[in-house]
């Protein structure tokens, strides 16, 4: 089982030295992802399930930013010790990433063509004929019409959908083994954002790459993901895999968010069941749980003690002081 | 109460709303951005607008307001066309509709106070003498709308920057609620909200309605929310209502192909159902608004499409029970 294990993430921390004090964005994050699989990371904004992946790529901005920790095994290397010309040659290579908002990823003055061939030249050696057949090939799968004329043409020629999906095609055009996708339809419509997972979902299969899919939307990790982490506040406090997650979640905090979205499929008139107060400020946050003021549960020692992680099983994990040895 | 609940508080008809706009080279046009949409809200309902970016959600609750002078047709407040009316009388008219924006953080004046804020309104139309208001009065409203929407009032010295979303929203609504109207335009107020705070939010609305019997034009894209949230649901396409029905009734039995297709595409967080579910997976993006149609709207994607569907504009009708549907599927 463990050979399957393409990247191992294990305690990572990223800080960031603010004026107001020490921000930990993620704090001591631990997770494995096996070859193909798809990994959803849900939470809140400020969760920190954006730093959490920046952070794998060594793309935290530094100052104000650093990695106070934690490894992140690739392939047998840690990538936070690699220096910088090896990183680069991992970054959009063996690992892609693609962007919420497809307009800011995608440089304006330069057609399409040009920035999608001077990832497969720098990575995989092409000569540029070869490399613009192989973009057109990629913008194909990906489901752009006509791929040869649009390929000429600049980001603002097409819509949302259509950036996401040459986002897409860039991002796969080196075969990576993961795909880092942040967010990838939540500026896009329903009925594009079902095109465009269908997508994500299809190409992955075909390639063989393993997904981390960032969102706050239940419901798209629900459809997409073979397992979840929830995060809050800088921590991951529940794994399991999406129909653990979901049919018997665990933390108070995962069963608050799971009944507080209202579902298409189930026509209530009762009142929505709503999580108290707000998420926590994570500037100098207390080694607490950062939950207890919003927890229906809490105890005396969430309080004062940040809980352990409970071992469920196979990489079903819940860091809560109701599981495990704390009860 | 109860003898006027089958009044209807706004009644729309014929809106149309179309842009002008001059492009590079010489070209001009027209953005029929809403392109004749009738609807009526009755007292104390919510009516859900949903449909994509684009579909003229937005700028049907804006000409509803006045915001934007429509280009065409009418719309009814109470009995009163707005449309043809002087700015003065449309004043007075929004005494009884306000709106509650989507983004928390452009629609609060940064460097105004709480207190400011939920009491401008009430600073305004006591100025223009349809409210007469004493300082003292308003700045015991002011706590009160604070504290209704839950906040506190010891807040109302801060401003905008030291509040969450969430809370930025609360002080949209108290402005919003400010002048006691019957009418509240919700422009997407829970779509820049994290889930757990939507939730809150929501209950808000939902708590507000029954204490004021508030009547809502509630915007979201979000089909699990409008479905919470409404008694009856228009779906939206390109500046036009594809369907318009009890909200229960709408998910059940969707009948145009753009509405299953929209339900169909809603991912629902649950991975059993998720397994089990046909998607209808659309071709394609929803067109530019700047021609006049001459079909269905929704020609260029729909599965099901005729040839009677490109050169005919089908109506809404009435296809049972109040269920209305543009389609030519249904009816004759």
């Amino acid at each position: 089982m463990t050979d399957d294990v393409i990247l191992q993430v294990k305690d990572l921390k990223a800080y960031f030295k603010l004026d107001e004090g020490l921000l930990k964005a993620v704090d001591g994050v631990s997770f494995d992802l096996r070859k193909g699989e798809t990994l959803g990371i849900v939470g809140e904004s400020g969760s920190g399930k954006s730093v959490t992946n920046l952070a794998i790529m060594k793309l935290i901005p530094s100052p104000p930013g650093h990695i106070a920790g934690g490894e992140v095994v690739f392939m047998g290397d840690d990538i936070l010790k690699m220096p910088d010309d090896g990183i680069r040659k991992i970054r959009g290579n063996k690992i892609s990433m693609i962007f919420q908002d497809p307009m800011t990823c995608l440089n304006p003055f330069l057609k399409i063509s040009t920035q999608m061939i001077e990832t497969i030249v720098l990575h995989q050696g092409l000569d540029k004929a070869a490399a613009k057949a192989k973009a057109v090939e990629m913008l194909k799968l990906a489901g752009i019409p006509a791929p040869e004329k649009r390929i000429d043409q600049y980001p603002h020629q097409f819509s949302g959908g259509m950036r996401q999906r040459v986002m897409i095609a860039m991002a796969l055009s080196c075969e990576p083994e993961i795909l880092i996708a942040d967010e990838p339809t939540t500026a896009l419509d329903v009925t594009i954002q079902a095109q465009i997972l269908e997508l994500i979902n299809e190409l992955s299969e075909r390639l063989g790459t393993a997904v981390i899919l960032i969102t706050h939307s239940l419901g798209v990790v629900a459809g997409m993901c073979d397992s979840i982490c929830v995060m809050y506040a800088g921590r991951i406090v529940e794994r399991g895999t999406a129909d653990e997650i979901f049919s018997d979640p665990k933390h108070p905090y995962t069963q608050g968010l799971i009944k507080s979205v209202p579902r298409l499929d189930k026509v209530s008139t009762q009142r929505l069941y709503s999580i108290p107060g707000q998420p926590p400020n994570v500037i100098n946050l207390p080694d607490c749980c950062p939950f207890f003021p919003r927890c229906e549960r809490a105890m005396d020692v969430c309080k004062t003690k940040y809980p352990k992680v409970a071992e469920l099983g196979d990489k079903r994990t819940v860091a809560c002081w109701l599981y495990g040895e704390g009860k | 109460m109860a003898e006027n609940k089958n009044e209807n508080l706004l009644e729309v008809s014929g809106l149309k709303m179309h842009f002008p706009y001059h492009s590079g080279g010489g070209k001009k046009g027209l953005i029929y951005a809403v392109d004749g949409v009738d609807l009526a809200i009755k007292k104390g309902e919510t009516l859900g607008l949903v449909g994509e970016s684009g579909c003229g959600k937005s700028t049907t609750l804006r000409a509803v307001a006045q915001l934007y002078r429509p280009t065409a047709g009418s719309v009814k407040l109470k009995g009163q066309e707005l449309t043809t009316a002087t700015n003065q009388e449309i004043m007075r008219a929004r005494k009884d509709m306000q709106i509650v924006f989507q983004d928390p953080y452009a629609s609060l004046n940064p460097r105004m106070t709480t207190r400011d804020i939920v009491s401008e309104p009430m600073r305004i139309f006591t100025k223009a003498k349809i409210l007469s208001l004493t300082k003292t009065e308003i700045d015991e409203r002011v706590e009160q709308l604070m504290e209704r929407v839950g906040l506190s009032r010891f807040f109302k010295n801060r401003y905008p920057h030291e509040f969450s979303g969430g809370q930025r929203q609360r002080i949209g609504i108290a402005r919003a609620l400010a002048l006691k109207p019957d009418l509240v335009l919700c422009d997407e107020p829970v779509s820049a909200l994290d889930v757990s705070i939507q939730a809150q939010i929501l209950n808000l609305f939902k708590d507000l309605q029954e204490e004021f019997g508030l009547t809502y034009m509630f915007i979201a894209h979000d089909l699990a929310v409008i479905q919470y949230i409404s008694n009856r649901i228009a779906v939206m396409y390109l500046g036009v209502i594809v369907e318009l029905s009890d909200s229960a009734e709408l998910y059940k039995k969707p009948l145009h192909p753009y509405t299953q297709a929209l339900l169909s595409a809603a991912p629902i967080p649950d991975p059993e159902v998720e397994r089990k579910r046909q998607r209808i997976i659309l071709t394609g993006d929803v067109p530019s608004p700047d021609k006049a149609r001459t079909g269905c709207y929704f020609y260029d994607r729909c599965s099901k499409r005729m040839d009677k569907c490109a050169n005919c504009v089908p109506k809404l009708k009435d296809a049972g029970s109040g269920h209305q549907v543009a389609c030519f599927l249904y009816g004759d």
